[in-house]
């Protein structure tokens, strides 16, 4: 039966070389490659539960009156928006079940992405030729995040409704035409025309996917022309032999194996653990606001970033040049995105080193990177730990303001010292390594001898 | 009934496997058999397809309690069963193969070559290379601006009049979200309130208002606004634009911080006996005051518009006063 | 028939004031436990039962004209007596039997006019306009499903503990920097709503599953890391295979 399709199909689109290629692609061995397909199934799921989600959304602000299932809000003004996702969490069989996996699949979309980035960075996956792409994958990167943010702002709810005021005070504060910018994309000053959903919800369900998708089938084909990468684990594995496992039969039950445990996994949660239950905050209006409202998680470095801040707007005579919210909401994620970016070229530019790479480094193996990157990481890390700390207050009493001032300090020492302490560690493991191959040697060569 | 119970049993028990090729022929190699492995990834798999009848049996049901609940541990148990008879196969079923392969080659001069030539061959027609590449480049630039230009309708791009609009004049009177009107003496001390002008709209940003009531003695500057001791203020924050709800009341002052208005968002705290001024928290500009008054029958009535526009800085926020709206 | 008269009307005041406290045991427990800070003309506040001897910067206010009710809603959440002075009371296991509590109200009520215990009737308040009321008034502080918060200068606890008297007490008093709202800003009946709200607030409708504590997107990033991401590496990790030449 197998023959009969094989040859259906070679026979009508000449197929069967590149389909057998295929089969016997090779990956490399190692956990960590399986990262970026645990981002790609996530996607596959978001797609998927997105899809059927949109059937039942209406992305209208015409103000109704709810007189659904859900008491506490009988009789309460909101958007048609609010309404229809109330709709989808009180009254459409597996409507929550499928929302809440949307909402962790995008959580989790995201963690998986900086994981495999992790990846991806320590190991010096980027350098040429797959510069490329990591750029694409950078850039997916954002767009996800931009992504994730229009998608649960657009229910319309006490707490990403506040989280869209901020977007937009965000963007006005981008000196010289933020304020024009802002006005363009919400249709005038907040909360901005009726469209404004509409337009959000365009871009939500058909443009960022659409570019999403296309960046990620070319970032894939560029993995698969340029082949995987390699640790360098046996004598066999080199810069020009690659050694790995076979698409089929070895490496496919893996990766399906993956796809049906991520999308389990969404599932399980999506039923069994509740989030964002936009039913208890109730709907947004510009004139109300609760405490604790917070962004998810992918957006919780810029809050760090504003709360950090201290007060002061930069002005020239009237002209008011920089806003507060810049410094937190724009530059400091512009510094992390031209780090990203850039980082290969200054890379290359520092070390000199132009050449091909098809082996990975382990961390060890690049001091300065490893100590870089552990280094910015723990700045963006403490900026995002910064966000939460009126919950540490709650929590465990510590005085906000006090914990504000603490950070100021803590953001700026804190990378260098982990920078340093990653550069020794490096430092130590290499040399650790070289006496050890020194003593296996003169081993070797005390034996040859007897 | 007893052919299909028949072939049911065969099923199970497993037949005989086909004789193997010669070894000489193989791509894929041989590996051993593992019954036990077998079995239990056909048990994961017929527990997954238990779990999926189960996801449809609880959806079916109406007023069934925890439905959500259920549905998502039977669909995911689904397919984590089928992930778990994956994994089975991948361990222990299927050969694992470590096969050499050549890296593709660095990159192919002679096609690059091939290409650059035929590209720059066509061109032997050209008189004015430059000129003509020029002209094209100017021309898709051209397009380029004008496909984007019609973007400029999403919104006012330069008519930046709305952002200087809020929803109060002199002499408009004060209600609440209901419509009532606010009188002097609704307001009390130690209580905050929130305002909307009478007629207006609501959503916008420079229509709320949060009034509290302070001593006379305990207003320390823009005396003037107030109306025997209530100061009322926008109630969007000047840093990112949420609402101010929260208002610090001390009850006995000598132990606790002066009143404030503070935004939830990041905190900032703004000082209602000094005008606005921010007192913590990262706003850049205080917040702005509207002036107030009380008419004959006792309601508070705003006596002209805020003393600077609302709702967040932008780079023209300090450069004009508010406009009664028109 | 004046005499049966009388007769009934001393056995009615007589019931009353048995479940009233005693003023003169309230009066001995006051000097016990609360006149080292709240006595008449205090200036300087020494020791007390549980306090630390070293903090005498703070005042404590004059209890005259307080009422039953501020008695009753300190000592009731335990604020009172006070650990720490100059920060913030917080609710605790209080020092006073309930008994005991009843005749400390009666002694503070005795010092003066001032409100009574109110009585609030939350069966009688709508949740819909309590969601909509504890929206306008008091989310901004308390979070919108009540699980506390923070503003500058107070931490406004989470009131998964208060009960329904304690809930008006707290309206009508406005403790530490809460604001105060008299019956004229929100009306015992919409009082009674507010305190419906709050009830359903402690056991909100969660029908996502397990509530992650009604806070949103930080316990919801907790279980994205270390559930999620955590089972998912592990996962990958049973997946990837070793090379065997290595």
């Amino acid at each position: 039966m197998i023959k009969t399709i094989v040859r259906k199909l070679d026979q009508r689109s000449g197929t069967a070389p590149i389909v057998r290629k295929t089969l016997r692609y090779l990956f490399p061995d190692h956990w960590s490659f399986l990262l970026g397909e645990v981002a790609l199934y996530a996607f596959v799921i978001l797609v998927v539960t997105g899809t059927y989600l949109a059937f039942f959304y209406q992305d209208s602000t015409t103000v109704v009156t709810y007189h659904g299932p859900y008491l506490p809000l009988r009789g309460q003004p909101m958007t048609e928006a609010y309404r229809s996702v109330l709709n989808i969490s009180t009254t459409v069989k597996a409507g929550l079940l499928i929302r809440q996996t949307h909402h962790w699949a995008a959580d989790i979309f995201l963690a998986a992405i900086v994981l495999h980035l992790f990846r991806i960075f320590f190991t010096g996956a980027y350098r040429k030729p797959r510069e490329l792409t990591y750029w694409i994958g950078v850039t997916m990167l954002f767009m996800a995040l931009l992504e994730g943010y229009l998608g649960y702002s657009l229910a319309d709810d006490l707490l990403s409704g506040m989280g869209l005021a901020i977007g937009n005070g965000v963007a006005l504060s981008i000196p010289f035409f933020g304020a024009n910018l802002a006005s363009l994309i919400w249709g005038g000053p907040f909360p901005g025309q009726h469209e404004f959903f509409a337009r959000m919800y365009i871009v939500h369900v058909f443009l960022l996917p659409a570019l999403i998708g296309t960046l990620l089938a070319v970032h894939l084909a560029l993995v698969a022309l340029k082949h995987h990468t390699q640790f360098r684990r046996t004598r066999k594995q080199t810069e020009r032999k690659l050694v790995g496992v076979p698409t089929f039969p070895g490496q496919t039950p893996r990766s399906l194996a993956l796809f049906f445990g991520t999308a389990g996994l969404l599932f399980l949660l999506g039923g069994l653990v509740q989030i964002n239950p936009i039913w208890l905050w109730g709907p947004y209006h510009t004139y109300l606001s609760t405490n604790g409202a917070q962004p998810d998680w992918y957006l919780g470095w810029l809050i760090g970033g504003l709360r950090l801040m201290p007060g002061f707007d930069v002005t020239i005579g009237h002209y008011t040049l920089v806003p507060n919210p810049f410094w937190g909401g724009v530059l400091f994620p512009m510094i992390v995105m031209f780090f990203l970016y850039l980082w290969p070229v200054m890379e290359r530019k520092a070390t000199g080193d132009y050449a091909y790479h098809n082996l990975l480094e382990r961390p060890r193996d690049a001091p300065w990177r490893t100590a870089i990157g552990l280094g910015f990481i723990s700045w963006v890390f403490l900026i995002f730990v910064a966000g939460s700390s009126d919950r540490v207050d709650v929590l465990f009493n510590l005085s906000y303001q006090a914990q504000i001032h603490v950070y100021w300090v803590l953001v700026w020492v804190v990378p260098i010292v982990v920078g340093a302490i990653a550069y020794r560690v490096c430092k130590e493991l290499q040399e650790g390594e070289r006496v050890e191959r020194k003593r296996e040697h003169a081993e070797h060569a005390a034996k040859a001898e007897a | 009934m007893r052919n299909w119970l028949v072939s049911f049993l065969l099923l199970l028990i497993g037949r005989r496997r086909p004789k193997p090729l010669g070894d000489a022929d193989r791509v894929v190699p041989p590996g051993a058999e593992e019954p036990r492995a077998e079995l239990a990834a056909i048990v994961l798999l017929a527990l997954s397809s238990l779990c999926a009848i189960a996801f449809v049996v609880f959806y079916a049901l109406d007023r069934l309690p925890n439905q959500t609940q259920l549905m998502g541990g039977a669909i995911g148990m689904c397919l984590i069963f089928i992930a778990a008879a994956l994994t089975v196969t991948a361990k222990k079923l299927v050969v694992n193969e470590e096969i050499e392969d050549d890296y593709p080659v660095d990159e192919h001069p002679d096609e690059q070559e091939a290409i650059v030539q035929v590209v720059e061959e066509s061109g032997s027609r050209l008189t004015r290379r430059r000129l003509f590449k020029l002209s094209l480049g100017a021309a898709g630039g051209a397009l380029g601006l004008a496909a984007i230009t019609p973007i400029a309708s999403l919104g006012p791009v330069f008519d930046m009049k709305p952002f200087y609009d809020t929803e109060w004049r002199r002499g408009r009177r004060l209600v609440d979200e209901r419509g009532k009107p606010w009188r002097a003496d609704d307001i009390e001390a130690n209580d905050f309130y929130t305002a909307f002008p009478e007629g207006g709209e609501m959503e916008a940003l420079g229509a709320p208002l949060v009034v509290v009531r302070l001593k006379p003695d305990q207003i320390e500057s823009h005396k003037a606004f107030a109306a025997d001791g209530i100061v009322a203020f926008s109630k969007i924050c000047t840093h990112a634009g949420c609402a101010i709800s929260l208002y610090r009341a001390p009850l006995f002052q000598p132990d606790e911080p002066k009143p404030a208005l503070v935004c939830p968002c990041h905190y900032s705290t703004f000082d209602p006996a000094n005008g606005g001024a921010v007192t913590f928290g990262p706003a850049g500009r205080k917040l702005p005051m509207l002036p107030l008054r009380i008419d004959r029958q006792g309601y508070l009535r705003a006596a002209g518009n805020f003393d600077g526009p609302v709702g967040p800085s932008w780079w023209g926020v300090r450069m004009k006063k508010p406009n009664p709206p028109a | 028939m004046r005499t049966l008269a009388f007769t009934v009307l001393a056995a009615l005041v007589l019931a009353g004031s048995a479940g009233a406290g005693n003023v003169q045991r309230g009066q001995r427990l006051f000097g016990q436990f609360c006149a080292s800070c709240h006595a008449e003309g205090q200036t300087t506040i020494g020791a007390g039962p549980g306090r630390e001897m070293r903090q005498q910067t703070a005042k404590a206010p004059s209890l005259r004209g307080v009422g039953a009710m501020a008695a009753d809603f300190y000592l009731s959440t335990g604020y009172m007596p006070l650990r720490k002075l100059g920060l913030q009371p917080r609710r605790s296991r209080p020092v006073l039997s309930t008994g005991e509590i009843s005749d400390l109200v009666a002694y503070v009520a005795s010092l003066g006019k001032g409100p009574a215990i109110p009585r609030p009737q939350p069966e009688r308040g709508n949740i819909a306009e309590g969601f909509h009321l504890f929206g306008d008034h008091c989310a901004g502080c308390h979070q919108i499903v009540a699980e506390g918060g923070y503003v500058t200068g107070g931490l406004p606890p989470p009131l998964e503990d208060a009960t329904s008297l304690q809930i008006a007490e707290a309206v009508r008093i406005g403790p530490w920097v809460m604001p105060t709202f008299s019956k004229k800003a929100i009306s015992d009946r919409q009082l009674d709503s507010i305190i419906a709200y709050v009830n359903y607030a402690k056991h909100p409708d969660d029908r996502g599953g397990w509530a992650i504590g009604h806070l949103g997107p930080i316990p919801e990033g907790l279980v994205t890391w270390f559930i999620a991401a955590a089972l998912l590496v592990a996962f990958c990790m049973l997946l990837g295979k070793r090379l065997k030449s290595s």
